[in-house]
């Protein structure tokens, strides 16, 4: 087995760029009279200190492992997929819906089942887009984003009207059998910490998506056509049907964020439970320069920013709390291009 | 009398020497043909020359006195014009106002004097005899046109040593003779010419003298008239140039391909293939020449399955493979390359498998099958010399030569019983066309069809045994090679009509 050789020099741009980010968060803790170091310490005693914090972190950093590898599927395909939100809303109901359908399931394929339904509904999410380009060259931002709003709306329509617990906003618990343990429980680690299987599966989602890019022959087809289709047509690959295949499988990955949340943690669905994953998931992507490896780093980065951010809510304000993950994201992803750049030119380029 | 001497240029590229203590001397008045392989430095050279690259090392005398030319516009002044290959016109200006870009006429209060302009034009071009429309617009004009307004371009900046990379493949024989007309009379008007080819013979033709490059260095400065062809290929390539494959003679009367009445729209939705039929039989090469813009590319394209076509039918008749052809079952060497035919974000290993990643031998069930994608991705790279050798870098870091050996080297490597061949030598050095001409023609010999398009009549007429001339989309005669010649080509190209030229060898 011969895969393309990992290569750690990608983490310098954006480890460098990451403390620089770290030091202008400073100023801006400055500007509001707080002391940088104590505002600081806490952000990484709350998430590191601890074994609770880093499970923390990690149960963050699932959802972001998903997201973050529907929209490099997606960019590596040459396709734009904003659409995580919606394609996970729907996915993350139907786990649910199928994870208290106890009775008509056998117990020992209930979490799978409630699994397969949620990659299911992202990849009906994505595929109707990716139709839609295929078929009428409508362009795909445009239908992802459309599709959020109806994926969220109708979503919320049918917790609200049908499936709904009362006085919750929650649809009803799923059977025992459909749970996903929690890691505390399994290691004795992360005590209290929701962090749970999920996890796993969201490494070894990383690490298919890897296996699948560099050593399938559809992942192959991918990247062509995300490189450049007219060669990928050339080369007798039907690129409308990519184009179908490609937001298919990354609406499928964001339709897994359901297992972390309603199958590992609060066993059921709530609205608005996915805190903007959908979207974060693209940055999380761009910051790992859309390799599948690169996400696992990428979501931990993004998970101590969310629940850090989270901690030092008791000594600054809320607001500041989310300038500061923010501009922390925005300054990464800046950096890091600079870093790159500059890296190049200091290696030279060689000659034509 | 030197109007330039260039004195012990040396110039590297991350370490890579393209120009090694280069010495060239160009006498005033003459023609000076400067010729090499793909890489011997040549254009490394003359953009020094022009400015556009700064010598690590040497000293350029220009009439005389050293000079230090650090752009283009220190050339211009100086009375330096260069022709670059790909023209640098801008197609929705008139020919006027390309030719007084970058150094406009102005009136008192920075107004454009373009009548003015139009004036000084017209007077050069009377003494140069160099006609074209003032007021056409670019995108309307032929290429061998648009090159007159690029050397009248260089005139209007009173050029008095003109540099011409690679002139003559853009243009059909007429246009050539034109343009050797031309050349011939700035150098009678005491102009002097540097001349960038890779073809021997417009070398002997127009040259006065000649300076042959290799591994960016001189291999030789000779006067025209005291030196042969095959002097000058020996210098280029080290050694005597092989022969060519010889092509056996065959008859099989064995058709594999057949194109009935295609009918194909361009990009622009307007008619360019209109009603063409041919067929191709096994063992065969048919040609095809045209102008550029006639349909011959929309025609390919159509074949190969990359263009749908409004009417007609293209069929594959032979074992394996029968119906329409698909990128699948035919060998396809695109025109465009870097559109088609390799993917530069991918690796030369990559790209080598593009388009036959799906063969049984390079993939099983949904894997690749990498270790045998090697072995066979480390032959493609020796048999036909990609360079550097190696097949983990990116196709974007290779010349372009060596990635039009990649795509060569991966559809003839591929067993298919029909061959379509666009344009498959343009860019390669002597060595490297002399090594895919022997390809095709064992291609032929083993039994292939093979559909040629080359806008290198002698490439055609070499290599093909029938040649279709397309004009305006429709076959204007299709003539078998051993019977017809550049010039009568040249005429059929440019929409010549002979009744019987047509049933010539239609059979």
């Amino acid at each position: 087995m011969r895969l393309p050789r990992v290569n750690f020099y990608p983490l310098a741009g954006p480890a460098l760029a990451s403390a620089v980010s770290f030091a202008i968060g400073a100023l801006f803790i400055l500007a509001i009279g707080r002391s940088p170091v104590d505002v600081y310490g806490m952000f990484f005693s709350q998430t590191f200190g601890n074994s609770y914090g880093i499970g923390q972190v990690l149960f963050r950093a699932t959802p972001l492992m998903f997201t973050g590898l529907a929209a490099a599927i997606s960019f590596r395909g040459g396709l734009f997929n904003i659409g995580a939100e919606g394609q996970l809303t729907v996915g993350a109901f139907l786990t649910a819906l199928v994870g208290c359908s106890g009775p008509w399931i056998p117990s020992g394929l209930l979490m799978p089942a409630a699994l397969i339904a949620g990659i299911a509904g992202g990849a009906l999410w994505g595929a109707i887009p990716g139709f839609l380009k295929a078929r009428f060259g409508a362009h795909e931002v445009i239908n992802t984003i459309m599709m959020n709003f109806i994926g969220t709306a109708l979503v919320s329509y049918l917790v609200t009207n049908v499936f709904l617990v009362p006085a919750t906003v929650h649809t009803p618990t799923i059977a025992r059998a459909a749970e996903i343990p929690r890691l505390d429980l399994l290691t004795g680690a992360f005590q209290g910490a929701p962090v749970n299987l999920s996890l796993v599966l969201a490494l070894c989602a990383c690490y298919a998506t890897y296996i699948f890019l560099w050593k399938s022959r559809p992942g192959y087809e991918l990247r062509a056509t995300g490189l450049s289709s007219n060669a990928a047509a050339y080369a007798g690959i039907d690129v409308a049907r990519q184009t179908v295949h490609v937001l298919a499988v990354s609406g499928g990955l964001a339709g897994l964020v359901g297992s972390n949340f309603v199958l590992g943690y609060k066993h059921y669905f709530e609205l608005g439970f996915s805190e903007n994953v959908g979207f974060i998931g693209i940055a999380v992507a761009l910051l790992a320069k859309n390799h599948p490896l690169g996400i696992i780093a990428t979501s931990l980065f993004f998970g101590i920013l969310g629940y850090g951010s989270l901690t030092i809510n008791t000594v600054v304000p809320k607001e500041l709390a989310n300038i500061l993950e923010a501009i922390m994201i925005m300054f990464v992803i800046v950096l890091t291009r600079l870093v790159d750049r500059w890296m190049l030119a200091v290696q030279q380029r060689p000659a034509a | 009398m030197y109007v330039v001497e260039l004195q012990e240029i040396t110039k590297a590229f991350a370490g890579v020497k393209a120009n090694d203590r280069v010495t060239v001397r160009v006498r005033k008045g003459d023609i000076h043909a400067l010729v090499g392989e793909n890489g011997a430095g040549k254009s490394t050279l003359m953009k020094i020359l022009y400015g556009m690259v700064e010598p690590d090392a040497g000293t350029i005398i220009f009439e005389g006195t050293e000079v230090r030319i650090g752009s283009p516009r220190t050339a211009i002044a100086l009375g330096i014009g260069m022709v670059h290959q790909h023209f640098m016109l801008i197609p929705r200006f008139t020919v006027a106002e390309n030719i007084v870009l970058g150094s406009e006429p102005s009136r008192r209060w920075g107004g454009l004097d373009l009548r003015r302009a139009e004036r000084e034009i017209q007077q050069l071009s009377q003494s140069y005899r160099i006609v074209v429309d003032l007021r056409a617009r670019i995108e309307t004009l032929s290429v061998g046109m648009q090159q007159r307004v690029e050397i009248l371009k260089t005139l209007y900046r009173r050029a008095e040593l003109l540099i011409l990379d690679e002139p003559t493949p853009v243009l059909t024989p007429q246009e050539v003779e034109e343009f050797f007309t031309t050349i011939r009379r700035l150098k009678t008007q005491g102009k002097t010419v540097i001349l960038i080819t890779h073809k021997l013979n417009e070398v002997m033709t127009i040259s006065d003298r000649v300076t042959v490059m290799r591994h960016g260095k001189v291999a030789g400065e000779l006067e025209t008239a005291s030196t042969s062809a095959r002097e000058i290929a020996r210098m280029m390539v080290g050694d005597d140039v092989g022969q060519p494959v010889q092509k056996v003679p065959r008859d099989s009367g064995e058709r594999v391909v057949d194109v009935e009445h295609v009918t194909a729209l361009n990009d622009r939705l307007l008619p360019a293939v209109r009603d063409v039929s041919f067929t191709i039989n096994k063992g065969e090469i048919l040609g095809v020449a045209a102008v550029e813009g006639n349909g011959q590319a929309e025609l390919v394209q159509a074949i190969t399955g990359l263009r749908r076509f409004t009417a007609g039918r293209v069929a594959i008749k032979s074992r394996g493979a029968t119906g329409r052809p698909s990128p699948r079952t035919l060998a396809h060497i695109p025109e465009d390359r870097i559109k088609f035919g390799i993917v530069l974000g991918f690796t030369v290993l990559e790209n080598l498998i593009l388009g036959r990643h799906g063969e049984r031998e390079f993939s099983r069930l949904l894997l690749l099958r990498w270790e045998k994608i090697d072995e066979y991705a480390e032959r493609v790279i020796d048999e036909f010399d990609i360079r550097p050798r190696r097949k983990d870098l990116p196709v974007r870091s290779l010349s372009g030569g060596n990635q039009q050996k990649v795509v060569v080297g991966r559809e003839l490597s591929k067993d298919a019983a029909f061959i379509v061949a666009s344009q498959p030598t343009r860019g390669l050095d002597i060595r490297a066309i002399d090594f895919v001409h022997s390809a095709l023609i064992k291609e032929r010999n083993r039994g292939k069809a093979i559909l040629l398009l080359s806008s290198d009549l002698a490439e055609l007429l070499e290599l093909a045994d029938r040649i279709a001339v397309m004009y305006e989309g429709r076959l204007n005669g299709i003539f078998h090679a051993s019977e017809t010649n550049e010039r009568e080509l040249g005429l059929y190209m440019t929409g010549f009509q002979k009744q019987h030229g047509l049933e010539a060898a239609q059979g």
